[in-house]
């Protein structure tokens, strides 16, 4: 492939692929010399028009590890703050030898038209866009439940509740069609203005009750952050009722089975969405997730720059 | 000057000579005199335009009504309807008068401005309507579009007034409380790409609610640019109330659907939006049984700035005069199997009447020769090139049925052989 910008350019197989390939280059950051020759004398550009400095920071890792050169550029420190439009700032990174553009970006769909309108030859790979997709995240979410559910291909059959604001989540959307792709059940749950119309099309069945849900034991359940910077408050009555109703808060982590999974992909809002308790509970996976994100942005920055350019 | 159409097919079928003496079509009859060869071309009634966004005074980057007017031509019309929502908007007389003397000047077709039904399009106070109507630009049709009247007591006062001398509001259905943000139908899709959706309802409600304003008042209203299977059905129910209820499609909603907007490609961003294909079904449907009207291209130039860019950046609009034609013969006459005749009410007879051109859409003996002669056999492949200053066209590189071969706008010759011709004055 040359550019990711949306799980739906996967194949199951080349899915599956990427995941083997994070799963060999995971191995890498338990060496003592963490660094593969892979990228040497690649450019790998960050833009991000949106602050996350952990994606950031995990794409970042990722390119240094494979030995390509890094550079940052974000909104607030370049002229994208002062009007210059995404087609120009591409043409200036193309002009300067970017083979890859990380972009993280407040619009849906800006790394798909980056990657489609030839503004630039650079591989193009979706960091999160707006409310649409965040591929990388639901990879390194997919690697870390294979790894814990032992399968050496897919997740047949997984049973994976995500719960919270799906409305506002990119996390959401990927997830739900890359565990499709992979063969999981997806249950989505969240209080009804948080639960956009038609999402169940992309391969999800919907509840409103928490507490229901968890009574169906589900293997995994998937706390999302919620986005207060997105929200004017009126969707949903105060802190105190969300965490009544959709908080994995002590009394659910104590329900919940020994063997079911905790994930988030952070950063997490300890109180509000997750307790601190249940965020560092054994059944949490926070932590490997962090660490499959590396591994992860590694197989798919080697995957984009090294197939030569065919799509 | 005298010009003879050579074996010219008729809208009803029939093959002929056609006689153009000075601005008059003279005779409709077999002439042994010799002519420009028309054989296999049909003639048909210079298109009309009741949709047109020519941008200028105050958007020339996009379109002027020079530039606009020679599109114009080459899509087969010798008039089209100018939309206000200009810099100034056309809310008084001097805009008007304005916008149709740069007609004039241009030659290539006539230039009927439409005049805002409200201020500045700003929806708090009507415009001078009657100043309007009495100014040398003799406007009678009367829109924000762009803007939708949402204030129900001024689109009813506004109703009420124009009955005076035969004028017609013509409305953007879209509640905009319905729509903040909206970027694109609402629905699955939307929820999928992670875009704000324009649900059908804010489109429906304010349709049902015109219509009975309409009723009411008695008065004409004209529906832009409908776009769902439910405002369809609104129109027909109005219709059969006996409201004097007009309906406009666009050549894009009749044939694009939403799943385009998958490609985040804003030249696909249009408002109102695309929709679904059970949507663009209904309006096909709707244009095949009378219930719509006009074919409205709603063109609407963009500079290049306005639309490479990120799709929620990117301005609403899409051109159309210089295809509309063509969507028309594939959806009416090659998937339809209507008649040639009712090409002609669609694209030309109703708008006129609807806009209360004189003039225009009709071809008898007597009447102005303003005539489109298209090849229905032709097979094209739509440019983005064209004779607009902007590029934005959803049908680039896609194959339409049929060509304008010839324009002929007051008996002159603005399209020759697929060619705009070079106008001096
Ligand atoms: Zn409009």
């Amino acid at each position: 492939m040359r550019h990711l910008t949306s799980i739906r350019e996967l194949t199951r197989e080349s899915a599956i692929a990427l995941l083997d390939n994070a799963q060999e280059l995971a191995q890498v950051g338990d060496r003592e010399v963490k660094k593969l020759p892979a990228l040497r004398g690649k450019t790998v550009v960050n833009l991000f028009f949106e602050n996350s400095t952990r994606t950031r920071i995990s794409f970042e890792i990722a390119a240094k590890r494979l030995s390509a050169d890094v550079i940052n550029v974000s909104a607030e420190s370049s002229s994208v703050s002062k009007g210059e439009s995404l087609k120009d700032t591409a043409q200036t990174l193309e002009a300067l030898g970017a083979d890859a553009i990380v972009l993280r970006h407040p619009m849906s769909g800006a790394p798909k038209i980056l990657a489609a309108q030839g503004w630039t030859k650079a591989s193009i790979v979706n960091a999160g866009d707006g409310s649409h997709e965040h591929p990388t995240q639901a990879l390194l979410d997919a690697l870390t439940l294979r790894q814990v559910a032992a399968s050496s291909t897919d997740l047949a059959g997984l049973r994976v509740l995500i719960v919270g604001d799906i409305l506002h989540s990119r996390v959401a959307r990927s997830n739900i069609l890359l565990l499709n792709l992979l063969g999981a059940n997806v249950e989505i749950c969240g209080p009804e203005a948080l639960v956009p119309s038609g999402i169940e099309e992309l391969g999800a069945s919907i509840s409103h009750s928490f507490d229901q849900a968890l009574e169906r034991n589900p293997d995994a359940v998937m706390m999302l952050r919620i986005q207060k910077e997105r929200m004017d408050g009126s969707y949903f009555e105060s802190p105190a009722a969300y965490g009544r109703d959709w908080s994995l808060n002590s009394e659910r982590l104590s329900k919940l089975r020994l063997n079911t999974k905790i994930l988030h992909p952070g950063p997490m809002n300890r109180g509000l969405e997750i307790s601190a308790e249940a965020a560092d509970d054994s059944r949490s996976l926070v932590l490997r997730q962090v660490a499959n994100g590396v591994a992860v942005r590694m197989a798919v920055l080697h995957n984009c720059l090294s197939s030569g350019g065919e799509s | 000057m005298k010009s003879v159409l050579k074996g010219v097919q008729l809208p009803n079928g029939k093959t002929t000579d056609v006689t153009i003496e000075g601005t008059t079509i003279a005779a409709i009859e077999s002439t042994s005199e010799a002519g420009l060869d028309c054989s296999g071309l049909i003639a048909l009634p210079g298109f009309v335009d009741v949709h047109t966004h020519l941008r200028e005074p105050g958007f020339e980057a996009s379109e002027t009504v020079l530039s606009g007017s020679r599109s114009a031509a080459a899509g087969g019309y010798t008039a089209v309807l100018a939309m206000a929502n200009t810099d100034p908007v056309t809310d008084k007389a001097e805009v008007a008068e304005l916008v149709a003397r740069l007609g004039a000047e241009s030659g290539y077709c006539e230039v009927q401005p439409i005049g805002s039904v409200t201020k500045g399009l700003r929806g708090a106070e009507l415009s001078d309507l009657e100043g309007l109507a009495k100014s040398s630009a003799k406007v009678r049709m009367f829109s924000d579009d762009g803007m939708c009247v949402f204030d129900e007591s001024l689109m009813r006062e506004a109703l009420i007034r124009v009955k005076a001398f035969d004028g017609v509001i013509a409305q953007h259905s879209q509640d905009p409380q319905l729509t903040v943000g909206a970027q694109m139908n609402e629905g699955p899709l939307a929820t999928e790409l992670g875009l704000k959706g324009w649900p059908a309802i804010a489109e429906e409600a304010i349709i049902k609610r015109d219509a009975q304003l309409a009723l009411e008042t008695n008065s004409r209203l004209h529906i832009c640019h409908l776009t769902t299977a439910g405002a369809v059905e609104v129109v027909r129910w109005a219709k059969a109330k006996g409201a004097k209820i007009t309906a406009e499609v666009t050549p894009h909603h009749l044939l694009l659907t939403e799943e385009l907007v998958r490609s985040y490609d804003p030249v696909y961003k249009v408002n109102p939006p695309l929709r679904r294909q059970e949507d663009a079904l209904a309006l096909q449907a709707a244009v095949l049984d009378g219930t719509i009207d006009v074919i409205g291209t709603d063109h609407a130039p963009h500079s290049a700035e306005k639309k490479q860019c990120e799709w929620q950046n990117a301005a609403f609009g899409m051109v159309g005069l210089e295809h509309a034609a063509s969507v028309l013969q594939q959806v009416l006459i090659e998937n339809g199997g209507q008649t040639w005749e009712r090409f002609a009410a669609l694209m030309s007879t109703k708008p006129a009447e609807i806009a209360r051109l004189t003039g225009q859409g009709e071809l008898r003996v007597g009447a102005v020769a303003n005539l489109a002669l298209i090849d229905p056999n032709a097979r094209r492949t739509i440019q983005f090139q064209t004779h607009s200053r902007s590029q934005n066209n959803p049908f680039a590189r896609t194959v339409l049925p049929g060509a304008v071969v010839h324009t002929i706008y007051r008996g002159r010759f603005t399209v020759v052989n697929q060619e705009v011709q070079e106008l001096n004055g």
